[in-house]
């Protein structure tokens, strides 16, 4: 095995006050299943702790599960803070229940993708993959 | 190097990136390794193992919490957690959950939690653990907490690693036969029955203080003509009592805190005890030994395995495979028959 092998490092965190932490928990077995290592911080995060957690671990990629309807709030909070703390280059993901009409506005101000109910897994793993491998070695 | 400059003065990002390149064992991370190495051998290494579910997150979380605010005249430390959780052995990712259990230490600059995954390594820590250790050390954190992978019976390293290990149980585990067992409950400076407010609480604290007794006995009792006869041991009467540690067992409930302060304590007074008796040094040598021992056998296999052909291996392993070869002989005709190029 080779000793200098590169993991692709995701944050899963659920902001916001809702507590339906299912879909959270299959992407993160999904993306384990796929070779990420995945750090899973639970429920109830605040964006500061997930800009926190994000920067401890030196992650590529957050993803974010928001069902309360509050992403408008918490995705640019976070975004806003990773940029605060160096971390530009970390990608955003978001799932959740997200109206067409606020997808525009996630993806501008830097939201990679986002994903609605009923999307697969392999979906998701490809386009972290893809995201991640792209990034200019930094 | 510029980011060890920056480690050293404090900045987190530089930090925690310099840990990932220490976990991918690149070569960045093993120059700033080295440079930072002077800087190290300040903190405290503090060891927390026990089975799956006994509560070690909880209890990290409630230690962490106790350091950076200790009663009255102690000056809140600096602390630094490594969790390391286990990586699939098939896919090689893993679910790193320990953070979960860690939420009221966010927030707090004197805090750094970084979780790991073990990376196909068995002995309960990631073969990159010691390294991480050794950056949080050189950082200025003057505690470090490394919480195991959920470990069984044999899962050891630890021991190696820290300079104090709690081994963390909980109620209704297992009987008196696994409190004799070999390997865990052995490497324990400070023993903690956690969830102490569950049934069986009882048992559990009998079966360990039985197997203490046996370990470290203080005083025999012996059956004489039907009445029992307490004869000290040695160890009791000695002069240098006090340089012997018997594993204190303490009973705790992370989730409210409860014996957490008094695990404090313990840990306090196990430190003391090393400084007295030189074992802090001891121990930080046999720690080294073992890092250097390690880094010597992987890198000539390494070395070795980077000079021979994959013809040659590929050869010798048919010949495995059709039993005209055992593996010891073909470990043999691969050594003796020299790496070729």
């Amino acid at each position: 095995m080779s000793q200098t092998e590169r993991k692709i490092r995701v944050l899963i965190a659920k902001p916001g006050l809702d507590g339906h932490d299912r879909g959270a928990k299959v992407v993160a077995r999904a993306l384990r299943d796929a070779g990420m290592e995945v750090i899973y911080t639970g429920l109830r995060q605040t964006p500061e702790m997930i800009a926190e957690a994000a920067l401890q671990e030196d992650v590529d990629v957050v993803g974010l599960s928001v069902l309360s309807g509050a992403h408008m709030a918490l995705a640019p909070r976070v975004i806003e803070l990773l940029e605060a703390n160096g971390q530009d280059h970390v990608k955003v993901f978001l799932g959740g229940i997200i109206p067409d009409e606020d997808v525009g506005k996630l993806k501008e101000i830097g939201v990679a993708r986002i994903y609605g109910p009923g999307t697969l897994t392999d979906e998701i793993v490809g386009d972290i993959r893809k995201g991640v491998l792209e990034e200019v070695a930094r | 190097m510029a980011s060890v400059r920056e480690v050293l003065s404090g900045d987190r990002l530089s930090l925690a990136r310099l840990l990932s390149q220490i976990e991918n064992d690149t070569i960045e991370g093993r120059a700033a390794l080295s440079e930072l190495f002077p800087h190290t051998g300040n903190a405290h290494l503090i060891g927390v193992t026990g089975a799956p579910g006994t509560g070690k997150s909880s209890l990290v979380n409630q230690l962490a919490h106790h350091f950076r605010h200790p009663p009255e005249s102690i000056p809140p430390r600096r602390v630094a957690i490594v969790a390391v959780d286990p990586s699939s052995p098939f896919s090689g990712g893993a679910v790193l959950g320990d953070r979960v259990r860690m939420r009221d230490l966010a927030g707090d600059p004197g805090i750094f939690i970084r979780s790991m995954a073990s990376r196909g390594s068995l002995g309960g820590l990631a073969r990159t653990t010691s390294g991480v250790v050794q950056a949080f050390d050189a950082a200025g954190f003057e505690i470090i907490l490394i919480e195991t992978v959920g470990a069984g019976q044999a899962e050891v390293d630890i021991a190696r690693l820290a300079h104090t290990t709690l081994v963390v149980e909980a109620p209704g585990l297992g009987d008196d036969i696994q409190a004799i067992k070999a390997g865990i409950l052995e490497i324990a400076d400070i023993l903690v029955i956690n969830k102490a407010d569950r049934t069986g609480v009882e048992n559990t604290e009998r079966a360990l203080r039985t197997m203490l007794d046996l370990a470290h006995p203080i005083q025999r009792v012996y059956r004489h003509h039907g009445s029992l006869e307490v004869v000290p041991s040695s160890i009791a009467e000695s002069p240098q009592e006090e340089s012997v540690w018997i594993p204190p067992i303490q009973k705790t409930i992370a989730l409210d805190g409860t014996g957490v302060q008094e695990l404090g304590d313990q840990i306090a007074r196990h430190k003391a005890h090393l400084e007295k008796t030189g074992e802090w040094e001891s121990r930080g040598r046999t720690r080294l030994q073992a890092e250097l021992d390690n880094l010597l056998q992987n890198t000539l296999v390494n070395r070795w395995r980077d000079s021979l052909s994959p013809e040659r291996y590929q050869e010798i392993f048919e010949q495995l495979i059709e039993r005209n070869l055992s593996p010891r002989q073909a470990v043999d005709a691969l050594l003796n028959g020299g790496p070729r190029r």
